[in-house]
């Protein structure tokens, strides 16, 4: 499957990239449809966001006690696993990690193909503990709010808050992140690309990928990586960030 | 997939799939509140031309857990008594507007009928002598359950009224599928005229068995299908056929001792074994709602297309 992968078109990156580890990771199942363009965070990148959400969590709750960590398949888990390991590298507190399978909540049941992507495990009971919902990307906000109903229905939290590693934008939903690694201004027809060594077997790293065939009319999303100031906006299906 | 009517409709890809699912669907029936939205909406009608008490609640159970609305159709006190036919029967049900069917008719094929006349997905939940697919396919997840996903080389013996049972010939199916090797054990009147298409082998002789095998599998006589007639007494069947505790005691440790249900208990199965350490009875029935979930959940979640969402 991989093979299928047509390498040429990463040529179609313009020339403001600032790509320094040009290597997309052949990627299963897009029949194609999706060209590599830019590498927006390195492993040394992903490192420092996770530490600084980990530090960003415990202050906001104003320590770790009564914290558990719930990550959304298939990545959240490894990630939340990370955010602990930081935790407790200053903190000296084990925060329970647990995962959460949103299939049976979503809201797209019956208009494409949904199927639960892992098992759903919580050490602890989410009762009166301030729960952190952890995911690579959030776009439309739909996992977030399939995520709600579900740990609704484990329990009663004190706090649910939402952390990810990308904010791409687009959202659909009045649903918003509270601890958020890089905003990330996308293409509504461009792809976020989240690799972890737990969950893909490479290099940790977060890559943009555009639509084969298209020569990037919309080429404000590709500033490049760069610090971004401001979120994205909710300008769902426009195509673009457009200006902020 | 559109309808589950046979062990034919489903390859290794498939059956695996489905115990993925059902294994999801266990962690859920585990739950304090153990359902999820996920079929909200779609409508699930039990159709049941035969007596059944688990396998009309376990898929009743399922598709309420999957928050499916549910119709039961009592065939004692409908228009089935003033003579209307299956087909114009299951045509009043689908014009209410429904999505599927489960269905059980003493008749062979009567499932497959079915699928051809409604758009509904229909699930055989027996037909006739035939097939009883999602018997099968808890009866496999139970048996990976307790000896991990790999059962090839497993030994199997299905014991007992062979020639009526529609979950012999499912089981035989879904082992081979998983590469069980599947001993059928019966006197001659109970074994099927012809073994030719089953992935199996047969013996008489239950004792030359008894030592050798990682599950035995027991089935009912179905006295409502007159096996009675096919020997001399029942008396003489459990001698010679019916797991006793002596015989119990001679399996090799770890033999997991299964059964469909419903028992005759001290015909087939002596009531000591039923309820004793070997025996999975309880949970197969457990493991039957969560597979039903699965079911229900691939024939009904589905879409078309590949979309993509973050």
């Amino acid at each position: 499957m991989a093979g299928s992968r047509p390498g040429g078109r990463r040529g179609a990156p313009p020339e403001s990239s600032t790509t320094q580890v040009p290597t997309p990771t052949p990627d299963p199942g897009d029949g194609g449809r999706f060209v590599f363009r830019t590498r927006v965070l390195s492993a040394a990148d992903l490192r420092r966001a996770h530490t600084r959400i980990a530090h960003e969590i415990v202050e906001r709750n104003h320590g770790p006690a009564g914290l558990v960590l719930v990550g959304l398949h298939t990545r959240g888990p490894a990630i939340a696993a990370r955010i602990a390991a930081a935790i407790a590298s200053f903190e000296d507190v084990e925060v329970p990690v647990g995962s959460l399978d949103v299939a049976f909540y979503r809201d797209d049941i019956g208009r494409r193909p949904v199927a639960p992507a892992g098992p759903t495990e919580i050490p602890v009971d989410v009762t009166d503990r301030v729960v952190v919902i952890v995911d690579d990307v959030l776009q439309t906000g739909r996992t977030a709010r399939a995520a709600l109903d579900a740990l609704t229905e484990l329990g009663r939290p004190r706090a649910v808050q939402l952390a990810v590693l990308v904010d791409r934008g687009h959202r659909e939903l009045p649903i918003r992140a509270d601890y958020v690694g890089k905003n990330l201004p996308t293409g509504y027809a461009e792809d976020v690309r989240v690799r972890l060594t737990d969950t893909d077997g490479v290099e940790d790293g977060i890559e943009l990928w555009g639509p084969a065939g298209d020569d990037y009319a919309d080429a404000d999303a590709d500033d490049g990586p760069g610090p971004v100031g401001d979120p994205p906006g909710g300008d769902a299906g426009d195509g673009n960030g457009g200006p902020r | 997939m559109n309808h589950l009517l046979s062990i034919d409709d489903l390859d290794r890809a498939a059956l695996d799939e489905l115990h993925a699912l059902a294994e999801s669907f266990l962690e859920v029936t585990g739950r304090e509140i153990p359902k999820v939205p996920a079929l909200r909406g779609k409508v699930v009608v039990s159709l049941f031309y035969e007596d059944s008490t688990r396998t009309r609640l376990s898929f009743e159970t399922a598709a309420k857990r999957l928050s499916a609305d549910v119709m039961t159709f009592a065939v004692g006190s409908s228009s089935v008594k003033k003579g209307e036919s299956l087909r114009d029967t299951i045509q009043t049900i689908a014009a209410m507007g429904i999505d599927a069917v489960v269905v059980r008719h003493p008749s062979a094929g009567a499932a497959h009928q079915l699928a051809r006349w409604v758009d509904a997905s229909v699930v055989n939940a027996g037909d006739g002598r035939h097939e009883h697919p999602t018997q099968a396919l808890l009866d496999t997840l139970t048996i990976r359950r307790h000896r991990g996903p790999a059962i090839d080389g497993l030994r199997v013996a299905i014991v007992g009224d062979v020639r009526n049972s529609r979950v012999a010939r499912s089981d035989v199916k879904a082992l081979a599928l998983l590469g069980a090797e599947v001993t059928l054990v019966a006197p001659d009147t109970l074994l099927p005229p012809s073994l030719a298409g089953w992935p199996c082998t047969a013996t008489h002789d239950l004792e030359s068995v008894l030592g050798d095998v990682d599950v035995l599998m027991l089935l009912r006589i179905q006295r409502e299908r007159a096996a009675e007639a096919s020997f001399p007494s029942l008396r003489e069947f459990t001698a010679r056929w019916g797991l006793t505790v002596d015989r119990a005691a001679r399996l090799a440790p770890g033999t997991l001792v299964m059964h469909p249900g419903p028992m005759n208990r001290g015909v087939e199965i002596a009531p000591e074994v039923a309820d004793g350490p070997r025996s999975l009875i309880a949970e197969q029935v457990h493991n039957g709602v969560a597979i039903r979930m699965a079911v229900l959940w691939k024939l009904l979640s589905g879409g078309s297309g590949g979309g993509m969402v973050a």
